[in-house]
Order: structure tokens, then C-alpha cells, then sequence
């Protein structure tokens, strides 16, 4: 853990730090790195250590984030690689193939960037994202990611609890969810422009789902700022929950009284739910959802793993279940 | 031709076995499956196009290439069926069998491989020969096939159903064109003009006066039997 973090300050200190937004400049050497180092970074990639990431697979101009690791929060298990965790995203904003994002995310403005955040709390409007950051210092925590398609990755944000700020907002005793919205802009999203989901995308959690500590507010990713492909500039995770309650792009927080309708059970409620638990003896009325491919095992011969319930996270999190039908509440 | 169709299975074992600048991306199983899968559906639909063609442009020429085709098609869902087999179910044939009996997509890829093998194993002209009319009767059983491949595709895809819809689309092009053939020789038939229902006097011609076509090769299919 602490190499990492030697390895980050002084590949930050290297390359000179500059605006968040990324520059057409770094477009430019991205595709000369690539064209130049096809044989080094196949080689490079075996490596699997921070040079390779550096060698033209990463975004220098990304800015270097300061925080604290939470390893008690973390898991034990290797994260993911850069390249891995920023060319295979589920974005349908951008294209619904998972190298769209990658492509097509370049062009999002991620500053400046308000927050809207409104319904039952006593401290409601406006709020630029940068305020918020200067009250909710940031940490590291190494989580797995399980999406609903099976597939799984380990991946290190970088963000702040949601508790934190939600509390700042002083909810009153009405709100019993939390409804998020996400940034409506055809322009920018190119995606958008078809009907595949419902726009803008739309997520929530119980309150007391958000209010747990698991539960983290994203603005990073391996120590720098989340690239635009992963949700930049502000998104959800819930590490117990599959991937799709992992809002991207938030623009709106509403506490409300009444289950809000999130975007992928509208489009198909046999299939996606409010919860959306990782539950391996709950199988979506397609697949299976008892076994996942870890995404980098090395070998097409890397076996698939069986999936945990609630991600592996059943001790911290089970206990706001209890009682509960989690087949019929999926 | 024989070649090319190849090139697409050359590219994922190259990327498979690590060869330089060939890369399967992150998931490489999923992308193996997939490519493995369009490919056997276009392939399909290349197979299906070749009696049109012949139509079009009266040489036989189309009906040697549609036995490649056509074995290239059960390649690529072998191919397909292998990956899902031994490189995402680790070859747990017991884990497949509740695969193929609980989950409807591939209840339905699986039916479409099977009902390929009976095709493939009759693609010889020995085979055509010795089944005769029931050959042309048994390969009509690639129309089922097309259908359960998109229908499989149709089944899988998480929520964007424009690819599959896009080879239905073809599918129904390609199938709907023989049935309007099929439509218009009914049509032909009741008239008395073409008593065999053959659509082509020509060949009609030639088979009653014992002429072989002047491009015909030693083992090549009888026009006669070539309904399409």
C-alpha cells in the first residue's frame, strides 16, 4: 500500500500538473504512444506495475488527487489495471459498446459542475462540485465492482462517503430514499440521441443504503481525477449492489418519500430492480448470476468465480436486509 | 475465399495466444463468443445469398461456393459452442446441461448447432445423390437455423437489439425472396408453362436432351435438384 503511494507522488511530481480537463495535447501522445510502442506495451502490460500504466495508457494531464487510504475499507485483492478499468465501461451515454466511452467521453465538460440538490432536507439549491470537495476530504478504497451482465473487476476510487454529505444537507424524518439524476446533453453525450434507455439516466437507494459508510461519492481513480469514461466529474458506487446503481455523472440529489423509479428497471422490471443486490442465488431471467468472469485473470483459460452475496460484502451490509424477500425485492 | 472466411477464427487465436499487437480487450471469452457468433450468422446469410445469385447470374459457380459457406457456418458455431463450453463453463458438461435446459437463449443456440450437424454431415455429393429429393428437403432445415441464431442473438443482448435485429432484417430479406420464387413458380405451374416447376428452361432444356452445362465439374450438384 504504501509503495503505491510513494509510486503516485513521484509519477506526479514527474509529469507537470495541469487543469483537470483533458487537453487535445494529450489525444496527441496517447496515439503516438500507441503507434510507437506496440511491441513495448505488450510487453510493458505483463508488468502490471505503475510504469506500464504511465507509458501512454494513462491521461498525464489528469490532476493528482490528495487523500488518505482506507484500507479497513478496502479489499485485500489486486485492483484492475488502468487500461482495463478505463476501455471496458458500461456508459450507454456514449455508445453502447464497451469501447464507446473510452471514445466518445472525451469531448464532456466536467468543470464547471453544480450539484442540484432539493426535496425533503432542511439545506437545499445549488452547489458547485468544488465546494462540495472542500468539505469532504477525499480517501482511497480498493472495492470490487460486480455488474449485472457478470462480468467483475477490483478497481481503486478515490472519493468521500455519501453519508458525510448527505448530512450536510440535514434531511428531514420524510426522506426515506435518496432519488440521483444524472446530466441530460445530447451534445455531449452522443448516446443520448437514442432511445436504448431512458434519459437522463435516473438512480436511488434507501436512506439508510446511503447512509451507510460503504456507500462513496467518486471523483477518482489510481490517485488522479476520474476519467470522463468512469463518470467523471462525480459518481456513485455501492460496492454490494451491481454496477448499473453506479450513477454517473451526477448533476441532481433528491431526498424524497417515495421509491424513486431508477432508469434500468423502467426499461425492463423483470429483469433490473430498485435494489439490485449482488445475489448469487437470485438469477436474472436470462443468465445466471451464481458465477462472474474476473475481467484480467491473464489467460482465456482463467476460470469463471463464483459470485459472493452482496459482493462479498454480506458482513457489513446484510443486516439492512433482514427480513426481507431479496428474491422478490431483486 | 477459403482462406478469407478463415481469417476471422486466425485473428482470435492470435490474440488467444498472445501474439504481438493482437488484443482480445478485457474480456476476451465474451469477445471470442461474440465474434465466433456473428461470424457463424454471416456466414450463414453469405450461404443464403448464393442461390440468389445463381439466379441472378445463371452460373453455377454460386452453388460450389454455398458447400463451403455453408460448412464455414457450422465451423464458426463449433467454434462458438467449443469457447462457451470449455473456456467459459471450464468444460463442466453437468453446468452446460442446466445452461442449455434453464436458460432459453441458449436452449436455442444449441438446438440451431445440432440441427447444423445432419447439414453438414450430408454436404458431400455423395450425400446429395443418394438422398436425392429429400437432400433439398433436409437442407431447408438452415432456415430454422437462421431463424434460432438471431433469435438466440435477440435473447442474450442486454437491452441494444439493433444487431440483432439487423441480420433478422437480412434473414427475412434473403427468406423472403424465395418465397416470392416459390410464389411465382406455384404461379408458373398452374399455367402450364414450366411443368417441372423449374424456373429456368434453359436448364429444363438441357436435362431432357442429355446436355451438360459446359462449366460442370465431376461431383457437381444436379441443377435439377437445385431448388434453393
Amino acid at each position: 500500500m504504501n509503495t503505491r503511494k510513494r509510486l503516485i507522488k513521484s509519477w506526479a511530481d514527474a509529469v507537470p500538473a495541469a487543469p483537470s480537463d483533458i487537453t487535445p495535447e494529450q489525444r496527441f501522445v496517447s496515439r503516438r504512444t500507441l503507434l510507437a510502442g506496440g511491441l513495448g506495451l505488450a510487453a510493458l502490460q505483463s508488468l502490471g506495475s505503475f510504469e506500464s500504466e504511465a507509458f501512454g495508457q494513462t491521461a498525464p494531464n489528469l490532476q493528482a488527487l490528495a487523500f488518505k487510504q482506507n484500507a479497513a475499507l478496502s479489499v485485500k485483492e489486486p485492483p484492475n489495471s488502468y487500461q482495463d478499468i478505463t476501455t471496458y465501461n458500461n456508459y450507454y451515454e456514449f455508445g453502447t459498446d464497451k469501447s464507446d466511452p473510452a471514445e466518445n467521453a472525451q469531448k464532456l465538460r466536467t468543470r464547471p459542475w453544480t450539484v442540484t440538490v432539493g426535496g425533503e432536507a432542511e439545506v437545499t439549491g445549488s452547489f458547485a462540485l468544488d465546494d462540495i470537495l472542500r468539505t469532504n476530504p477525499l480517501e482511497e478504497r480498493i472495492y470490487r465492482l460486480r455488474c449485472v451482465e457478470a462480468w467483475s473487476m477490483v478497481v481503486p476510487w478515490v472519493g468521500f462517503p455519501l453519508a458525510g454529505l448527505l448530512q450536510q444537507f440535514k434531511p428531514t424524518s420524510k426522506a426515506k430514499y435518496v432519488e440521483f439524476k444524472s446530466l441530460y446533453d445530447p451534445k455531449q453525450m452522443p448516446g443520448q440521441r437514442s432511445g436504448v434507455l431512458e434519459w437522463p439516466y435516473v438512480e436511488g437507494l434507501r436512506i439508510d443504503e446511503a447512509m451507510h459508510p460503504l456507500t462513496l461519492m467518486v471523483v477518482g481513480l489510481y490517485g488522479k481525477v476520474l476519467p470522463n469514461q468512469n463518470g467523471a466529474p462525480l459518481r456513485l458506487i455501492v460496492p454490494w449492489k451491481y454496477g448499473f446503481k453506479g450513477i454517473k455523472a451526477i448533476v441532481g440529489i433528491k431526498f424524497v418519500e417515495r421509491m424513486p423509479h431508477t432508469t434500468w428497471a423502467g426499461s425492463n422490471p423483470s429483469e433490473y430492480g430498485f435494489f439490485a443486490n449482488v445475489n448469487p442465488a437470485v438469477d436474472h431471467p436470462r443468465w445466471s448470476q451464481a458465477s462472474e468472469r474476473r475481467i484480467g485473470s491473464g489467460s482465456i483459460f482463467a476460470s469463471r468465480i463464483p459470485t459472493l452475496p452482496f459482493n462479498g460484502y454480506a458482513d457489513q451490509v446484510a443486516g439492512l436486509y433482514s427480513g426481507m424477500d431479496l428474491r422478490r425485492n431483486f | 475465399m477459403f482462406v478469407g472466411c478463415l481469417i476471422p477464427a486466425l485473428h482470435l487465436a492470435a490474440g488467444a495466444f498472445g501474439v504481438v499487437g493482437v488484443s482480445l480487450g478485457a474480456d476476451p471469452v465474451k469477445l471470442i463468443l461474440h465474434t465466433t457468433g456473428t461470424w457463424t450468422l454471416r456466414l450463414l446469410a453469405a450461404t443464403l445469398l448464393m442461390t440468389p445469385l445463381r439466379n441472378l447470374t445463371g452460373s453455377l459457380a454460386w452453388l460450389r461456393l454455398r458447400r463451403m459457406l455453408g460448412l464455414y457456418v457450422f465451423f464458426y458455431a463449433l467454434l462458438h459452442f467449443s469457447t462457451y463450453l470449455f473456456l467459459d463453463q471450464d468444460g463442466k458438461l453437468s453446468a452446460i446441461w442446466h445452461d442449455i435446459v434453464k436458460r432459453p437463449y441458449i436452449t436455442l443456440g444449441f438446438l440451431g448447432l445440432l440441427l447444423l450437424i445432419p447439414l453438414a454431415i450430408t454436404s458431400t455429393a455423395k450425400a446429395q445423390r443418394r438422398l436425392g429429393r429429400g437432400w433439398t428437403r433436409l437442407h431447408r432445415l438452415v432456415y430454422v437455423v437462421a431463424g434460432l441464431g438471431v433469435w438466440h442473438y435477440w435473447w442474450l443482448v442486454k437491452k441494444d437489439i439493433r444487431p440483432p435485429l439487423a441480420y433478422a432484417a437480412i434473414f427475412a430479406a434473403l427468406l423472403g425472396y424465395r418465397w416470392a420464387l416459390r410464389l411465382r413458380r406455384q404461379h408458373r405451374t398452374d399455367r402450364g408453362s414450366a411443368p417441372n416447376g423449374l424456373e429456368q428452361p434453359v436448364e429444363l432444356a438441357q436435362q431432357r436432351l442429355g446436355i451438360v452445362p459446359a462449366d460442370a465439374r465431376i461431383g457437381d450438384r444436379n441443377p435439377v435438384l437445385e431448388r434453393g
